[in-house]
C-alpha cells in the first residue's frame, strides 16, 4: 500500500458577494511510496502550496480525502512534519529549544530529548549555535533549524513548502545538498513544493508538474539519476535533458497564467 | 541643512535634549525672578526648590509620595492580574471575544474620574476607593490592547506548532502566550503611565494623603512652589518607573531585542 494517498482532492475558495467562487485545485489523485522524494513543480499561484497544506491538515479539501498509512487526515499532527517558506522558528526559543519543541509536546523525558536534539543539531551542522536566538541566525541557518525541528519529531512524511525560496542562490544550492544528503542517509518520505525547475529535478526521485490555476497534475516524471547526488550533476547531459523537458512543460503553464491574469486586468 | 528623516549625531542629540530643559527653566526664571508675572500665581524655580525641600524635611512629604506610589502600583497590579488573562482569552478564543468585546469597548470610554463619586459612595474615601479608581481606569484598556495583540499572533507560528503536534491548549500555552509576552509587558508599561494621572485625580477628591492631596491643599494656601514641586515629583517617579519597566522587559525578553 502507498504511504500517502491523495484521492480526488480539490479546493474551492469562496470569494465574496456576487462573485463566483475561485477554484484553486481541480480534483487531484496522487500516490506516494514510502521513502520517495517527490517534488511538486508548478508556476506560482497554481495551488501547489494549497495541496501541501491539505496534506498537512492545515486546510480542508473541498472534496476528496488524504490518507497517510491508510488513515484519513483531518487535522495537522506530528506525523506530518512541515517546513514553511517563511521563517517560522519560535523567536523566544533558542535553536536547541526550537528543535525540542515537538518532543516536549509529546512529553518525552528530558534526557532522551536532549540526545535527539544534539543529534539533529549535528545533522544540520549547527553545532555551537544551540543557544542562539533565531534572529541571530542567517536565513539558511534558520531553515536548517526548521528542518531539524521537523525531523526531530520523526514524522511519517516531511512536507516542505518552498523552504529555500527566500534564500540567495548559493545558500539555496548548499541547502539542497544538505537536505538531499540527510534523505540519502536516513530515508524519509518527502513532499517538496517548489517553482524552481533545477531544484525540483536535483532533489527528486519523482517530479509532479502542475498546471496553472486551477491546478491539476500535468505530468509525472521519474528522475532516475544516481545517488548520492553531487551539485555537478546539474551540468550533466541527463540533467539538462530533463530540465529542457520540464522547462517546456512549465513554460506553457506560466504563459497560460500570464494570459488569464492579463485577461482579468492583472488581478491576483 | 535640515534633511528630512536624516539622523542626528548622538552627541548633538543629547545636547539638544538638555538645551530645551535649560531654555525652559531659564524662561521660567526670567518671567518670575524678573517680575514679569505675579509671584502669588507662579513661584520662581528657587522658591520651588526651597518649598520642596521644606516639604520633604518638615512636612514628611515622602510619606505622601510612598502612599501615592502604593496606590498606583496596587491598583495597576490588580487591574493587570484581572485584565491580562481576560485579554488573552479574548484574543485566543473568538467566541469569548464576541461575548466581551462590545462591552469592554463601551466601558473603555467611561471616564475613571467620573466614577469617583460613585466609588466613594461604595467604598468610602479609604485606600480601596483609590485602588478602584485606578483599576477602573486601567482594566478595560489593558483587556482591549492585549486582546488585539494576541489576536494578531503570527499565524505561521501557530501552524508550525500544530504540525509539531501541539494541541489547541498547547497553542495557547506554548505559542500565543510567549509570542505576545513582550508586547503585553509593553502594554502594561504604557498603561502604568496613565495610572499616574488617575491616582492624582483620585487624590484631589476626598483624600487626606498623597501627592494629589498635597497639591490641592497647597492650592488653598497659594503655595504654587509646592504644587510645581509635586508635579515634578510625579513626573520623575513616572520616568523612573518607566525606565525600570523597560529594563525589566529587556531582561525578561532578550530574544525580542537580541
Amino acid at each position: 500500500m502507498s504511504k500517502l494517498v491523495v484521492e480526488g482532492v480539490s479546493r474551492t475558495f469562496a470569494s465574496g458577494r456576487g462573485r463566483p467562487p475561485v477554484k484553486a485545485l481541480q480534483p487531484i489523485d496522487l500516490e506516494v511510496e514510502a521513502n520517495d522524494f517527490i517534488t511538486i513543480l508548478g508556476p506560482s499561484g497554481c495551488g501547489k502550496s494549497t495541496l501541501l497544506r491539505i496534506v498537512a491538515g492545515l486546510e480542508a479539501p473541498s472534496e476528496g480525502r488524504v490518507l497517510l498509512d491508510g488513515k484519513a487526515v483531518t487535522r495537522p499532527g506530528p506525523d506530518r512534519g512541515m517546513v514553511f517558506q517563511s521563517y517560522t522558528l519560535f523567536p523566544w526559543l533558542t535553536v536547541a529549544e526550537n528543535i525540542a519543541f515537538g518532543l516536549r509536546e509529546s512529553r518525552m523525558a528530558e534526557r532522551e530529548r536532549n540526545d535527539i536534539v544534539a543529534s539533529y543539531v549535528d545533522l544540520v551542522g549547527l553545532k555551537g549555535f544551540e543557544n542562539h536566538w533565531p534572529k541571530q541566525l542567517s536565513g539558511g541557518m534558520q531553515q536548517r533549524t526548521a528542518i531539524a525541528r521537523a525531523l526531530a519529531n520523526d514524522p511519517e512524511i516531511l512536507l516542505l513548502d518552498e523552504p529555500f525560496g527566500a534564500l540567495d542562490n548559493q545558500t539555496r544550492g548548499l541547502m539542497q545538498e544538505l537536505l538531499l544528503g540527510i534523505w540519502e542517509r536516513r530515508k524519509k518520505t518527502v513532499l517538496f513544493v517548489t517553482h524552481d525547475i533545477e531544484e525540483a529535478i536535483f532533489m527528486a526521485s519523482r517530479v509532479i508538474v502542475m498546471t496553472a490555476r486551477p491546478g491539476s497534475i500535468k505530468s509525472d516524471v521519474a528522475v532516475d539519476l544516481p545517488h548520492p547526488r553531487h551539485y555537478t550533476l546539474k551540468t550533466s547531459p541527463e540533467f539538462s535533458a530533463l530540465k529542457a523537458r520540464l522547462t517546456e512543460d512549465i513554460r506553457v503553464e506560466a504563459v497560460r497564467t500570464a494570459q488569464t491574469q492579463s485577461a482579468r486586468g492583472g488581478e491576483g | 541643512m535640515l534633511r528630512p528623516l536624516h539622523p542626528v549625531p548622538p552627541g548633538l542629540k543629547t545636547v539638544l535634549g538638555i538645551a530645551f530643559f535649560v531654555l525652559f527653566i531659564a524662561f521660567w526664571a526670567w518671567i518670575t525672578l524678573g517680575g514679569h508675572v505675579n509671584r502669588v500665581f507662579l513661584a520662581d524655580p528657587l522658591s520651588m526648590l526651597r518649598d520642596g525641600w521644606r516639604l520633604l524635611v518638615e512636612d514628611r512629604f515622602w510619606l505622601d509620595i510612598l502612599i501615592t506610589m502604593w496606590r498606583v502600583f496596587g491598583g495597576f497590579l490588580l487591574a493587570s492580574v484581572v485584565a491580562v488573562p481576560i485579554g488573552i482569552a479574548m484574543g485566543a478564543w473568538k467566541p469569548v471575544e464576541a461575548f466581551l468585546e462590545p462591552f469592554v469597548s463601551f466601558a473603555r470610554y467611561l471616564p475613571a474620574s467620573a466614577f469617583i463619586p460613585l466609588l466613594i459612595l461604595w467604598a468610602g474615601i479609604g485606600e480601596l476607593e483609590k485602588l478602584l479608581v485606578i483599576f477602573v481606569g486601567s482594566v478595560f484598556q489593558i483587556i482591549l490592547i492585549v486582546a488585539v495583540k494576541v489576536g494578531a499572533t503570527r499565524r505561521d507560528l501557530v501552524e508550525a506548532a500544530y504540525t509539531l503536534g501541539s494541541s489547541d491548549n498547547g497553542i495557547v500555552r506554548r505559542v500565543i502566550m510567549p509570542a505576545n509576552a513582550p508586547e503585553i509587558a509593553e502594554t502594561l508599561r504604557l498603561v502604568l503611565g496613565w495610572a499616574w494621572t488617575y491616582v492624582i485625580v483620585a487624590e484631589l477628591i476626598g483624600s487626606s494623603s498623597g501627592i494629589g492631596y498635597m497639591i490641592i491643599n497647597s492650592q488653598s494656601r497659594l503655595a504654587t512652589g509646592q504644587i510645581i514641586f509635586g508635579i515634578i515629583v510625579i513626573g520623575l517617579i513616572g520616568l523612573a518607573s518607566d525606565f525600570a519597566f523597560k529594563a525589566l522587559n529587556r531582561k525578561l525578553f532578550p530574544w525580542s531585542l537580541a
